[in-house]
């Protein structure tokens, strides 16, 4: 009996996201309030179905009660999300909060699988976290100088990022991480928000190339305290970040293309220059040759992804724990050992439908500031979500960053979540700023009628 | 007039936006594709290249379908069992090796980290391809699925042999189909039983030195000077530098001496007057080395490595690379010893039986393989292993050549115990010496038959027995008679 539903729920939760997946970007032609509300709840039908068949899997195999505690406690925070949002922001993009739903459960579900005791950790630090960014959208309404404050965020972000580079603690060869009191913490991860602030309050001020040369400067510093730090991956984000960013806001093909050319170079000379990079591409270029050292991780990972195969060997079925570090960089190789490549397909669907609300949002916003900030984070976020799975896939060599929201690591799924409720803050303030056109369209239309009216009745009379 | 400069200034707006735009647009487009990319190679990679990578012995989760899966059989192409897994009233599996110790090597083990065919089609013999409807109930019903077999090149005659053939003796033997690359036999000793493989484990692996370990494949990881062997190699490479080759003569006294460096002929034979076809077939040492000195060393080094000297051969089990290093800054000696395949140059029986196949089948090389298909329990074929050509090495003209002075060997030469059978045989013995010790050989055997359209090729090594005409002719006739009769 047993086997039987673990076999059944297989397919059936690989049905369920892709049906889920396929809503996600069905809505987006759909213009009708109704018909697009309807599609919502479907969705989040079939995030509770994945979320509990997943959890009845985990407790067959597992048979500890915990686990159906744990179970009920996360439905009753993803529906709490779900419920809050909708009650504070009835505006909010309802779509943006099933996504972030449905890729906190995978989360949830596959930290469970890889490390009960982290997804308890892990899941206190979301809790924590969403109860903060929650606030977001209302303080975005609220504060009028965020614009102003583009050196303050450039200071921020150079000081923290060279306070790591100095004094921070190593792991796995990069210094990313300060540990005070029990808890670690990657500033990396949040001074990518302040980041994103300085570019676009700068560059959306002025253009002049004044201007461009210091922030470019301030943006180039950034990066090389992370190549510093041997952050990688870091790097390559808020390097291609800037160099949208700048394409954007000055409308230069020239700035684009350059920049991505020197990028390229630079690439090459760092590949010369530090071992560390080289490795990279080695064990990137044939990572069986040098399996048992530095090929052995993107091994293990194309092992599991190949032998999970279309329809994943189920959870449990599979061995994701002989990836190192696969609660965080290597997330996605253990979802599609276990769960199936059809399901990575669709978290890989899921993340572009995020990445694609995120420029709809800097398309719609009004303000230069606001475009640009919206940009910056789809650029964050889209590019980051290209390197974990292109590395692990080897698609790409390893640059060793995490999937948004899905990885082990508070710091990441607070800063992730911090720029969703950005994303949301901006696509409240237009939904509410239409409203406002709307009305005032409808008055000038209500006082056009009232005066031809007018008019007749003052010709009538003649 | 108020309300149209509104609208007006919402036109403008709407105008600006959409320019604006553009830009965000492209952004958003070139995002969009990476993704695109990304995901054709995420689907690429499941269907074209996940195969071959969840078949590398390095991919441990294989074990795990061994608790869903019974695994499959390993037969002989002539359908003899060589490998099975017996399952006991209780469930308890055990696998066995019905001809013990004869297919040690080639057929390998399941344990202890898998070697031979176990450890190549490890994946292939835990999958089930039982029809479809059979599987899907069983899988409901949480009993194992029996998994597919995978029935080899090799015939259990010629197997069995080559096996009796070599005897007590340490050495290998490849016998292989000359216009195909299919292996018929691969014979490695000493060996050991791999059904007892659990238990003589420890002692198997505690031997120090890896040369005398009884795991390792001799027929494909040996690395032995190739000896007289060689000479097919010094031979061809003459006669491409030396259009008038016919015309060559040596008077052989025995032995070359060169700058004080002295080259011996085999028990100091003298040979006398002889030409480039007496040279080969009594595989005078003294005429060999008189010839390499003329020749181009560069260009003999491009036509070893031609041949994959120093480089991977198109096998896919494991296998030592052969070696030719000879440079044309090396010192005379070095020279003359490396032409009558002593000196630096190290080779796998395997590697012979390769280029002797290469010649055989008029200069080109097919790629060795040991599946000819895998198959569902009940017969029905899963996947057909096709003969593929590795690359065209030689001339036809060439390999021609190099067979007239092969047959020469076998009719006037040190293989003359092949002459006079009912069928045509061409081959080049070798007596290998090794280490410092004078006098001791290894004996060599590379050849074919039926001369013209040949059809087998077998490759001979026997550790430490002496000459190759007396210890690895023999061995090859007995091979040839079971082929034939």
């Amino acid at each position: 009996m047993t086997n039987i539903l673990i076999e059944l729920s297989r397919y059936l939760i690989i049905i369920a996201i892709a049906v889920y997946t396929y809503k996600g970007f069905v809505i987006f032609r759909i213009t009708d309030e109704k018909e697009k509300e309807n599609i919502l709840r479907v969705q989040n039908h079939l995030m509770f179905a994945i979320h509990f068949m997943a959890y009845l899997i985990l407790f067959l195999s597992t048979n500890q009660i915990e686990i159906v505690f744990f179970y009920l406690l996360q439905v009753v925070f993803l529906s709490a999300v779900i419920a809050l949002y909708r009650v504070i922001y009835p505006r909010s993009s309802k779509l943006l909060i099933n996504h972030m739903c449905m890729l906190l459960s995978i989360s949830f579900i596959i930290l469970t699988r890889l490390s009960y005791t982290k997804s308890i950790k892990q899941f206190k630090i979301v809790i924590v976290s969403m109860v903060i960014t929650m606030l977001i959208p209302y303080l975005f309404k609220k504060i009028k100088f965020l614009d102003r404050l583009g050196f303050v965020y450039a200071g921020i972000g150079i000081g923290l990022l060279g306070l790591v580079a100095v004094a921070g603690s190593i792991s796995y060869g990069a210094k990313l991480s300060f540990s005070f009191a029990g808890v670690s913490l990657q500033p990396s991860e949040f001074i990518k928000i302040t980041y994103v602030f300085f570019v676009a309050a700068l560059l959306s001020k002025s253009q002049e190339l004044k201007q461009l040369l210091i922030v470019t400067a301030l943006a180039a510093l950034h990066v090389l305290i992370l190549v510093a730090s041997k952050d990688l991956g870091g790097a390559l984000i808020y390097f291609i970040t800037y160099a949208f960013m700048l394409y954007v806001a000055t409308k230069e093909y020239l700035y684009l293309t350059g920049g991505l050319l020197s990028g390229a170079i630079a690439a090459f000379i760092g590949y010369r220059l530090f071992s560390h990079v080289r490795v990279r591409v080695i064990a990137w270029k044939d990572p069986f040759s040098v399996i048992e050292n530095e090929g052995y991780q993107l091994s293990q990972s194309l092992f599991a992804i190949g032998t999970g195969g279309w329809f994943g060997m189920g959870l449990y079925q599979g061995i994701p724990n002989t990836i190192p570090v696969v609660d965080q960089d290597f997330i996605f190789s253990a979802i599609v050992e276990e769960l199936g490549g059809l399901f990575g397909l669709c978290v890989i669907l899921i993340c572009i439908s995020c990445f694609v609300m995120f420029m709809n949002v800097a398309m719609q916003a009004k303000e230069r500031f606001f475009r640009m900030v919206a940009l910056g984070i789809a650029l964050m976020y889209g590019f980051q979500v290209f390197l974990t799975i292109g590395g692990v896939t080897k698609f790409i060599p390893l640059t060793g960053v995490t999937l948004p929201l899905v990885s082990y690591g508070g710091s990441s799924v607070l800063s992730t979540l911090i720029m969703f409720a950005i994303i949301q803050g901006l696509y409240i303030l237009k939904q509410e700023e239409d409203e406002k056109v709307e009305k005032i369209k409808a008055d000038a239309a209500r006082k056009t009628k009232q005066a031809a009216k007018k008019r007749k009745q003052q010709q009538e009379s003649k | 007039m108020l309300q149209e400069r509104q609208n007006r200034q919402l036109k403008k707006e709407n105008n600006s936006k959409n320019r604006n735009n553009k830009e965000l647009s492209i952004v958003a487009y070139i995002f969009v594709g990476l993704f695109v990319l990304l995901m054709g190679y995420f689907v690429y990679f499941n269907i074209v290249k996940s195969p071959s990578i969840i078949n590398s012995s390095y991919n441990t989760r294989q074990d795990l379908f061994a608790k869903k899966v019974i695994r499959g059989k390993i037969v002989s192409s002539d359908g003899k069992i060589l490998a099975q897994t017996v399952v006991s009233e209780d469930g308890t599996e055990s696998r066995e090796y019905p001809y013990d110790n004869m297919y040690a090597h080639v057929v390998g083990y399941a344990s202890k980290g898998k070697a031979g065919l176990e450890s190549l089609m490890n994946f292939n013999l835990l999958t089930s391809n039982a029809p479809l409807m059979e599987r899907i109930i069983k899988e409901f019903k949480g009993v194992k699925n029996t998994g597919d077999n995978v029935v080899t090149t090799l015939d259990s005659k010629l197997q069995e042999t080559a096996y009796k053939a070599l005897g007590s003796n340490n050495g290998a033997v490849v016998v292989m189909e000359a216009d195909t690359g299919r292996i018929l036999a691969m014979v490695s000793k000493p060996d050991y039983n791999p059904n007892d493989i659990d238990t003589i484990w420890d002692s198997l692996v505690a031997t120090d030195n890896t040369e005398d370990s009884s795991l390792l494949n001799r027929a494909t990881q040996g690395k032995y000077p190739p000896g007289s062997t060689f000479k097919i190699l010094t031979l061809m490479e003459y006669i491409r530098e030396n259009p008038d080759y016919e015309n060559y003569t040596y008077e052989c006294s025995g032995k070359i001496v060169i700058d004080d460096s002295t080259i011996n002929c085999y028990h100091n034979t003298v040979h006398g007057t002889e030409d480039l076809y007496q040279s080969f077939a009594k595989s005078c040492n003294s005429s060999f080395a008189n010839i390499g000195l003329q020749l181009n060393i560069n260009s003999l080094s491009k036509l070893c490595n031609e041949f994959l000297f120093n480089s991977a051969l198109p096998y896919s089990m494991v296998y030592n690379k052969s070696s030719f290093t000879l440079t044309n800054k090396a010192e005379t000696y070095d020279i003359m010893q490396t032409m009558i395949g002593q000196g630096e140059t190290l080779v796998s029986p395997l590697h012979m039986a390769l280029i002797t196949q290469t010649i055989a089948n008029n200069g080109v090389m097919m790629k060795p393989y040991l599946v000819d298909h895998t198959e569902n329990y009940d017969g029905k074929v899963v996947k057909k292993y096709k003969d593929s050509a590795y690359d065209t090495i030689i001339s036809e003209k060439e390999a021609a050549i190099l067979k007239d002075f092969m047959q020469n060997v076998v009719e006037n030469g040190t293989a003359t115990k092949l002459s006079g059978q009912s069928y045509t045989v061409a081959g080049k013995t070798g007596s290998a010496e090794y280490g410092n010790v004078k006098g001791q050989s290894h004996a060599w055997f590379v050849g074919f038959s039926p001369v013209e359209d040949s059809k087998i090729v077998v490759s001979i090594v026997v550790e430490e027995a002496g000459a190759g005409s007396e210890y690895a002719v023999p061995i090859a006739k007995k091979i040839f008679d079971a082929y034939y009769n």
